[in-house]
């Protein structure tokens, strides 16, 4: 028989739960009211434990980018045909290595750790943008990975400027103002590529051809075969489809294309008058898929580099520590 | 895009070739570290410091002639620069070597130039502030390294020794800095005598050794203002150039 | 390698100008107050964005809670007394 005072406990118990229950429902409920009223959430606040980990996976997936994006660039600084465009190189994956900095700091005020983010890179338990597991041949790519990569990066990231999430909208204001220069200085590159030389016009197209349809890919699956899409789209992580993205990446490339007096690869590219848009040809899905699972040309290069730096960097990284908890500075 | 110096002024153009190379060649050697740092913040550092040297590259060399032609397209012979900018990155203890050597020469070298009214003051002005940071970037990391672990302090040590007999080169007079023009020149051996101090002083600080080997007459070391380099040199050029090279004529 | 060894997360505040006050620019790791500071520096202020720098331990700032943001800022609302515009004041009256 249950004594009196284990019925009082169970009673309380009881109770906790409920008035648990009601607290998270109130909470949801200011979660929900804020978010509807396009509020922005800060690190302190409530969140349901689900929107907290989309961010993270967003956010971290979007750093890793940013830091392993660098390589295909960083292969031809050594080798930039000219100082001025060396410069701009260098000033261009710099600043990529600042970006992944303000990301990491965003996925951080929820609680991540950067070591713990790094690791899940390392591996391979989180991901990065597929466009990064392709390589870059000639000088050209550079350039168009700054037209059109970049491009598509902007086109995907504007409306992140606007996230629920405060210190990722915060961070991605910062990024996109710096981003513009990115793609400026890709098209400018290319231009210059397409009005110059026999050689160099070739070399401009075949890059064109080759980063086309993986750029195109960077908005992700099609919305009807997108995991994440609906949830992220209430919660105002993500403001438009991929679809919609897209189309609108293609809207604007074909007129960029024809300044720059390059074709983009693909025989359906037309102008859609009843819909107002560019209808273009269908994206090889499976690619994708296989880029993403891990079978893409560099893969495995991207990934054993960024490992490598991160487990060379380590004795650097003690040292300071050690050095710091000697001098008794301030451990945070 | 470029301002050659009058043909009367032969001394001045090679005095922007040894101090345009030097600041090419490193810059090159730092922007090789781009995707490999030990860590975010120091890719983003080591970056600043390639891209501060680059500048003052391109202005040096454009005194000279054309920044690209001089860039891309002299031999290896044709290159004044000191033998210690063109060594290979090493590991990262080695490259903060290579820098405390250097910035502490070019801040010291700078600040001299720049107090002067000769032809490279208004240059050696705005860059002297910039190289006051990579010497600060270079101790700070030095008294990180030395005073750190077992291993960050050993690894210090080997950068510091393996670099030293490529210093003494950068004592040897600069022509064109030396005041014939009565602008007042650089003071070689008092640089010696202040470069040895300030480097001393942070070595010490570290707790390391100031290393006590030649540090010039061993083989090879210390001609690099004459043209002479040392092996790897050639590769660090063939990559730099090879891509322009292709195009002859090409603009980019 | 280990997180015992990461190093501590500092929040950064830059002033982008004189005249104005520094407002929080973001964070970021370094092992001590002097390299965070010298980061700050590369990171925040490579596009000529301030004129002065303040780093802080991300662990050393107490925070409001935002549970408690009713008792903390609401009764802060109903106090319109304390702005100006609370006042009438005859029309052509002027330095008030």
């Amino acid at each position: 028989m249950a004594t009196a005072a284990e019925h009082q406990t169970a009673r309380s118990e009881a109770d906790q739960a409920a008035a648990d229950a009601a607290r998270t429902a109130a909470h949801t409920a200011a979660f929900d009211a804020a978010v509807a009223a396009d509020e922005r959430i800060e690190p302190r606040d409530w969140m349901p434990d689900a929107y907290r980990a989309s961010l993270v996976r967003q956010i971290a997936q979007h750093a890793h980018s940013e830091i392993i994006g660098m390589q295909p660039e960083a292969n031809w600084i050594t080798r930039a045909p000219s100082l001025r465009r060396k410069a701009i190189l260098m000033a261009k994956v710099q600043d990529e290595a600042g970006h992944g900095l303000y990301l990491y700091s965003a996925a951080e005020t929820l609680g991540a750790s950067r070591d713990e983010l790094l690791d899940k890179l390392h591996s391979g338990r989180q991901k990065y943008s597929s466009i990064f597991n392709y390589p870059t041949l000639t000088w050209a790519d550079v350039g168009a990975i700054g037209w059109l990569v970049d491009g598509a990066a902007i086109t995907n990231q504007v409306p992140l400027c606007r996230c629920s999430y405060g210190p990722y909208a915060r961070a991605m204001v910062r990024v996109c103002k710096e981003e513009s220069f990115h793609q400026r200085q890709g098209y400018e590159s290319l231009l210059a590529l397409s009005r110059g030389t026999e050689a160099q016009h070739a070399m401009a197209q075949d890059a064109v051809d080759r980063w086309w349809w993986p750029s195109l890919m960077m908005f992700g699956p099609p919305d009807d075969e997108s995991s994440h899409s609906e949830q992220s789209m209430t919660w105002k992580i993500k403001r438009h489809s991929n679809d919609e993205l897209r189309q609108r990446f293609v809207d604007i490339c074909v007129p960029q294309a024809e300044s720059l007096g390059l074709t983009l690869p693909d025989p359906d590219l037309v102008w859609n008058e009843e819909r107002g848009h560019h209808d273009f040809g269908a994206i090889d899905w499976t690619e994708f898929w296989a880029v993403l699972k891990g079978n893409g040309p560099c893969n495995e290069q991207r990934i054993t580099q960024r490992r490598n730096a991160h487990e060379e960097g380590a004795w650097v990284r003690e040292a300071a520590a050690a050095f710091a908890a000697k001098h008794g500075e301030a451990k945070a | 895009m470029s301002t050659p110096l009058t043909p009367t002024a032969p001394t001045a153009t090679a005095t922007a070739l040894a101090l345009g190379d030097d600041a090419l060649v490193l810059s090159h050697r730092l922007g090789e570290w781009a995707g490999h740092a030990p860590v975010l913040e120091e890719e983003v550092a080591l970056a600043n410091i390639a891209l501060d040297l680059l500048g003052q590259a391109r202005v040096l060399l454009s005194l000279a002639g054309d920044e690209d032609e001089l860039a891309y397209l002299r031999e290896e012979r044709a290159f004044r620069n000191l033998q210690l900018v063109e060594q290979p990155n090493g590991d990262f203890a080695r490259t903060i070597a290579r820098q405390l050597y250097f910035s502490t020469y070019q801040n010291l070298l700078y600040g001299q130039l720049a107090s002067g009214d000769g032809t490279f003051a208004p240059l050696a002005a705005k860059a002297v502030k910039e190289v006051a940071y990579h010497q600060d970037h270079a101790e700070q990391w030095t008294l990180r390294l030395g005073d750190g672990t077992a291993e960050s302090h050993e690894r210090m040590q080997r950068g510091l020794d393996a670099l030293w007999r490529f210093t003494g080169e950068m004592f040897q007079p600069v022509g064109g800095l030396d005041g014939a023009d009565g602008t007042g020149g650089v003071v070689w051996p008092a640089l010696r005598e202040s470069w040895t101090a300030s480097v001393s002083a942070v070595i010490e600080k570290a707790t390391l050794t100031v290393p006590t080997g030649p540090q010039e007459g061993a083989w090879a070391a210390g001609a690099g203002r004459q043209g002479l380099h040392t092996e790897s040199f050639g590769r660090m050029l063939a990559e730099m150039q090879h891509l322009h090279r292709s195009h002859p004529g090409a603009s980019w | 390698m280990s997180s015992s060894t990461e190093w501590p997360l500092w929040e950064v505040f830059v002033r982008s100008r004189r005249g104005l006050s520094h407002t929080h620019a973001g964070s970021l790791h370094a092992p001590d107050a002097e390299m965070a500071l010298r980061n700050a520096r590369d990171l925040y202020t490579r596009r000529s964005e301030g004129v002065s720098i303040w780093v802080v331990p991300s662990a050393q700032i107490t925070a409001s809670s935002p549970d408690e943001k009713d008792s903390f800022f609401e009764p802060a609302g109903d106090k319109p007394y304390r702005h100006p515009t609370f006042y009438d004041i005859p029309e052509g009256v002027k330095h008030l």
